[in-house]
């Protein structure tokens, strides 16, 4: 055993042969790893993408409450910082330690400016309540606002702070492709009440479409007996953002679900970005000792797939939360 | 084991003008995807945006994250977790957008469940003729 230890790179486990096949397992390891976090994100981007799917109009709103200035110096934030770390392996495997040093250091400051405006935009949400789950004033239970007193605050706060850095709520194909549907099936509806009109048995639904019908296509709201003639809620000829008077009923409830959806993978992405600060202060104090060198430089390396797994993540979360036309 | 003494690791170092030139497309394509949020091109606005994402994403997998330079197997891997969840997602999408009508409408599944075989079609005609029987 002596003899082998003679000859045997440190660095070098003794059920690998080569440091390049002990480099090269250590390295598909971290990558099955981060499928497997893409994996998990995925499970938010589907709730995502359901409940965008189903209430496109909800999200074009409650949108408008996140401030996309924000959104977007974070990500150029978190893209210097995946510039930083890269450029960081890149010191580690030649073994320049001061650059290593600086760049970790870079890389730190990086995910402090990010959970630093996080912070700003969490905290924003939270003064006007918009927190996350029954702390939402948009948040519905049994037909009910559960703190209806800070819902008027919330919403003066989305449609006159944030809606002016937007641009106007225009309708998109998706909207008028759902209008044009409904119109049809409210067209049958309508056909039905008016050859029925006295038929007490048709549902109030069915009924109250009949006043409204003028104003079609007045998408999904006119159903609900309680709309009264507030059925015009997309006029498309009209070009200003959406407000909560314009969603209809049934969506002004589901608002809240934007909300729990944004802080979800927000949330879940803030943790990841913590948990890879965390490993690059770790790398950081054992790259001052001068452990990394070109022998050694994998936990600079896997750290840095992390990280940089943490970057594409937000490059979808960006535009899919920040960026709804 | 005498060899792995003086092995080398051959790992490839990506030259720092790469770095950069990658980091400075990522920033330009960030500020093209914020900019034409204020186009409306309907409904190409999101796939626009989807697409502007994916490529940010190709760059920083290949460049940053040495995908180009790796073993096939470590990008595979990344590459099968995208297309599973494109699967999920999709077909999560399809099924419940199929379903959404009724969710806002429970009169047409009370129509639907009405109408005798076959059902489970609920397309425009029968619900007209169905609504002329009655």
């Amino acid at each position: 055993m002596n003899k082998v230890d003679d000859n045997h790179d440190p660095h070098l486990a003794h059920h690998f042969d080569t440091p390049v096949q002990q480099y090269s397992s250590a390295k598909i390891g971290m990558w099955v790893f981060l499928a497997t976090e893409i994996l998990m994100f995925g499970g938010l981007f589907c709730a995502y993408a359901v409940y965008r799917g189903t209430h496109p109009d909800v999200f074009l709103y409650a949108h408008h409450f996140l401030d996309t200035n924000l959104g977007a110096i974070n990500t150029v934030v978190l893209l210097a910082s995946s510039l930083t770390m890269a450029w960081g392996v890149r010191a580690a495997q030649l073994g320049q330690k001061p650059i290593l040093v600086i760049m970790l250091l870079l890389t730190l400051l990086g995910g402090v400016g990010f959970m630093g405006i996080k912070t700003i935009e969490y905290s924003s949400k939270y003064s006007h309540g918009l927190w996350f789950g029954s702390d939402n004033a948009f948040y519905v239970k049994s037909g009910k606002y559960t703190n209806p007193e800070e819902l008027t605050g919330a919403i003066e706060y989305g449609e006159s702070h944030a809606m002016p850095h937007e641009d106007k709520g225009e309708l998109t194909d998706e909207h008028l492709e759902l209008q044009v549907k409904d119109a049809a099936t409210e067209d049958v509806l309508d056909n039905q009440a008016a050859g029925e009109a006295q038929d007490q048995s048709l549902p109030a639904s069915a009924q109250s479409n009949i006043g409204n019908a003028t104003n079609a296509p007045a998408g999904l709201s006119s159903k609900f007996a309680e709309v009264e003639g507030d059925g015009s809620a997309y006029v498309t000829s009209e070009k200003k953002p959406l407000t909560y008077e314009d969603l209809d009923p049934q969506q002004q409830k589901l608002v809240s679900q934007f909300f729990q959806i944004y802080f979800l993978m927000t949330g879940l992405h803030g943790i990841h970005v913590l948990v890879g600060m965390a490993l690059i202060f770790w790398l950081f104090i054992r790259a001052l000792r001068g452990t990394f060198g070109p022998k050694y430089f994998v936990p600079v390396d896997l750290v840095g797939l992390y990280w940089h797994i943490v970057d594409l993540i937000w490059i979808f979360l960006f535009p899919l939360l920040y960026l709804i036309h | 084991m005498s060899q792995s003494k003086h092995a080398e690791y051959h790992v490839h170092v990506v030259p720092l003008r790469v770095l950069f030139a990658v980091f400075a497309a990522l920033i330009i394509l960030t500020i093209l995807t914020v900019g034409v949020t204020k186009v409306d091109l309907g409904g190409l606005n999101i796939w626009i945006a989807l697409g502007v994402a994916v490529v940010k994403a190709v760059l920083v997998a290949l460049y940053f994250m040495h995908l180009r330079w790796d073993s096939p197997y470590n990008g595979l891997a990344l590459v099968v977790a995208f297309v599973f969840v494109g699967v999920f997602i999709g077909f999560a999408l399809k099924d419940s957008l199929e379903y959404q009508k009724y969710v806002e409408r429970p009169a047409l599944l009370d129509r639907l469940q009405q109408q005798t075989i076959p059902a489970a079609v609920p397309s425009e005609e029968t619900t007209e003729e169905s609504s002329s029987e009655h």
